[in-house]
């Protein structure tokens, strides 16, 4: 049965009689790509765009409706030696895409504005001064407001909106006290310009837009990208399914289309895709991603299989479920429900600062114009030296705080390997002191390894690498993997049940079971150290060889419990898997506390119990079983090689072979809560300083342009920090 | 100072003429792969155009 590949599901129909589709693209890295990339796919016939977008890592392609398969361009692409997947975008990139470029066009808009305003408001400044006659003032004032108010009114939508939002769930956010100073400021300035007064700030409430905007713009692109290089990711795991179209008749499809009742093939040495349950064929299921258990299940008709399935012997043959029939599942889905439910509303670290804050300064204001009225003053004089309070406070340094030291944290996690799936996971992660990993594909490598690769001479690994190409076992495949095998050997015919077996110059060579290649008592005494390995023998004329073939600790996890564990943070492991292998795991870590054969409800137990202890848990997990536990932890992290629920659950999520990268994360994420508490400190500072000129009645434009645009500068500096990195932990 | 009849709204065209630019640039998708751009601008021999 040769399977077609079927990619309709992603293609759009733009009109006009083209097609589009985009693929995610790997190993696009440098200019050089781009071009032989673009040549190669445009020298396609009836191809009429072929784009690369570097950022994204991602093509974008257009051609005559009905000329050509998209399958086409896929193997196109691997000829030209890269690796493509097609792809489908999600809606929250195309929402957060939409929003960015709406950023972007009012930030134009402000800092368009802002240069113009400035540009009037100097000679006024320096006319003031020297021998400007009033009616030019008024004239520059007003072309001022000509300019300020509509540009307001387009660039400060972001803001007005938030605060209106919040306003409305009778709540308050950082957005209230700039949306008040910034209206408040044009109002007066107008009211001001209207009796030929001598200042206006205009130029004062456009600079604090154009730079908070600045802030939110650069926040928002490196969420975007992140999520950008998530959404390759997803599309890289090979979400399809192999789909039977007709009685003998395949066509691998994308799993979108597949709908419940659909008869899809599970091959060995394929994970499925699908929930559902088995209709024909025998085999056995490693179901470790989803129960955390690594020995592997019999299967047979009427078996459950569940999306994450790794079926290692025989072929099957899976009706698709809807999502509800599975008990595993289901039940699974109710415990996450709950969890997320009984998260508690996080208030992330600038919405407590604005809760302080606006009530003091709207305070502050309201005494400065009572106490400038009982001194004497007339009302407008004091109600002038009020708002001149407000705009000297509005929260430009607090404004660009946090979101500042956001943006650089997440670049600098971003490049070691860690992608923020949630704005306020930064925060919570700083405050973490205990983390609990889960075994399975976590602390292990998702993949089998062989163990014993020391032992083996270097030319019967590379051949016994070579000969397991030809076997679809995923024990044979780790052999193959660890040996490098690229080249598969040639006449190697598959024993079923046994393993396969070919010639190589004359000589016999085969792999597989130990008793297949008479190799038992090679094997016995691997499995007599190691109970937990499965063993893989190899035979070449009279040459015997076995690999014991195992799921490996990832390479540095000892010593990134170490960092950890000398920070002061606890470490314990809750493993769904049995308790010979997890404390065999947690004895080679050096973790005193780990518990076995926890059940997806008992993960929540104890992360609960954990948390009435008053623990900051870092959950750290990937099967389907910890999804629960990732939304009931404090702040979650999945490995990129997780099960999609446990990834969607997670708040971060890393990639690579490595822990390092949740080492690094906590370290930065400490880090930038610091510089976050700094630079609220130093916005309070210059507030301290800033405010009694305002109260006192000094605070004129060039006072509050100067003091406004000196702390955003500082706290901005301030944040560059966090890119140094996390090295001193803690 | 008759001059400011001239000055002032030649500063505003000018400034609005950038704006535009901006605005237009910002819809066809030049920011959209801010990476990609450098390189393109390098690159030998304008790979495609259609």
């Amino acid at each position: 049965m040769q399977a077609t590949r079927d990619f309709s599901h992603y293609v759009r129909h733009l009109g006009s009689g083209l097609s589009h589709i985009d693929l995610a693209v790997e190993g696009v890295s440098c200019a050089g790509c781009m071009s032989k990339i673009e040549r190669g796919l445009s020298a396609l016939p009836d191809v009429t765009l072929a784009r690369v977008n570097l950022t994204d890592r991602r093509v974008a392609l257009e051609w005559k409706e009905g000329t050509l398969d998209p399958a086409r361009f896929i193997d196109r692409l691997a000829e030209l030696g890269y690796k493509a997947y097609p792809f489908e975008p999600v809606r929250a990139e195309a929402v957060e895409t939409e929003q960015a470029s709406f950023l972007l066009r009012c930030l134009g808009v402000a800092a368009f504005a802002a240069m113009n305003v400035m540009m009037l408001s100097i000679p006024v400044w320096s006319g003031n001064v020297t021998d400007m006659i009033p009616e030019q003032r008024d004239f520059f004032h007003w072309l001022s407001a000509l300019i300020a108010l509509p540009a307001v009114a387009y660039s400060g939508r972001p803001f007005f909106g938030s605060a209106l939002r919040a306003l409305q769930a009778r709540s308050t956010n950082m957005d209230v006290p700039i949306s008040i100073g910034i209206v408040l400021a044009l109002a007066m300035s107008v009211m001001e310009t209207i009796h030929h007064a001598e200042h206006a700030y205009f130029d004062a409430a456009l600079m604090l837009l154009a730079f908070l905007l600045a802030g939110r713009y650069l926040d928002q692109s490196m969420r975007r990208k992140t999520r950008a290089v998530a959404g390759n990711l997803a599309a890289l795991k090979a979400e399809t399914a192999t789909k039977f179209v007709g009685a003998d008749e395949i066509s691998v499809v994308p799993i979108a289309a597949v709908q419940a009742g659909d008869i899809v093939l599970l091959r060995p040495g394929e994970r499925s895709a699908v929930d559902g349950s088995v209709t024909e064929g025998q085999s056995k299921i490693d179901q470790s991603l989803i129960t955390g258990e690594t020995l592997p299940v019999k299967a047979g008709p009427g078996t459950a299989v569940y999306a994450g399935t790794l079926n290692l012997s025989g072929a099957l043959r899976v009706r698709v479920a809807a999502a509800s029939e599975g008990t595993l599942l289901a039940e699974i889905s109710r415990l996450l429900e709950n969890a997320v439910q009984a998260r508690s509303r996080y208030v992330q670290l600038a919405d407590r600062a604005s809760r302080l804050y606006a009530p003091v300064v709207h305070a502050a204001a309201l005494l400065t114009m009572l106490g400038w009225a009982a001194y004497g003053a007339t009302w407008h004089d004091a109600i002038v030296t009020a708002i001149s309070v407000l705009i000297i406070t509005c929260p430009c340094a607090l404004g660009l705080a946090i979101p500042a030291v956001q943006t650089v944290v997440s670049g600098a996690m971003f490049r070691a390997g860690v992608l923020l799936n949630s704005g306020d996971a930064i925060e919570r992660l700083a405050a973490v002191d205990r983390v609990v990993f889960d075994k399975t594909g976590t602390l292990t490598l998702p993949e089998l390894d062989v163990t014993n690769a020391a032992d083996i001479p270097q030319e019967v690994f590379e051949l016994a690498g070579r000969l397991a190409l030809a076997s679809h076992h995923p024990v044979a495949a780790a052999v193959a993997r660890a040996a490098g095998a690229r080249t598969p050997l040639s006449g190697i015919e598959e024993v079923a049940g046994q393993g396969v077996r070919g010639f190589v110059k004359g000589q016999e060579v085969r792999l597989g079971r130990p008793s297949f290649c008479g190799a038992d008592q090679i094997a016995n005494e691997i499995l007599w150290r190691d109970p937990e390995a499965s063993v893989v023998a190899f035979r070449h004329g009279e040459t015997r060889h076995a690999f014991a073939v195992r799921q490996r600790l990832r390479l540095d996890a000892a010593s990134a419990i170490a960092v950890l564990r000398k920070a002061g943070i606890e470490v314990e492991i809750l493993s769904g898997d049995r308790e010979p292998a997890v404390c065999h795991a947690a004895q080679s870590l050096g973790i005193l506390e780990w518990r076995a054969g926890v059940t997806p409800a008992d993960k929540i137990a104890r992360i609960d119990e954990l948390k009435r202890q008053g623990a900051k848990v870092l959950m750290v997990g990937d099967g389907m079983n910890d999804a629960p536990a990732l939304a009931a932890a404090h702040v979650s992290m999945s490995p990129v090689s997780a099960t999609h629920l446990s990834q969607a659950t997670a708040d971060l999520v890393f990639l690579g072979d490595r822990l390092a990268p949740v080492v690094a994360a906590i370290g930065f994420s400490r880090k930038a809560l610091r510089l976050m508490r700094q630079n609220l400190w130093l916005a309070a500072g210059y507030n301290l300083f800033a405010v009694p000129l305002a109260i006192a009645g000094l605070a004129t434009p060039l006072v509050a342009a100067a003091a406004m645009s000196g702390s955003s500068l500082l706290v901005i500096l301030n944040a560059l920090r966090a890119h140094r990195g996390a090295k001193g932990f803690g | 100072m008759e001059v400011l009849v001239f000055l002032v709204p030649l500063a505003l065209t000018l400034g609005l003429i950038g704006l535009m630019g901006f605005l237009w640039s910002l819809k066809s998708g030049q920011y959209d792969d801010l990476e990609g751009a450098g390189w393109r601008a390098i690159a030998d021999e304008e790979p495609n155009r259609d």
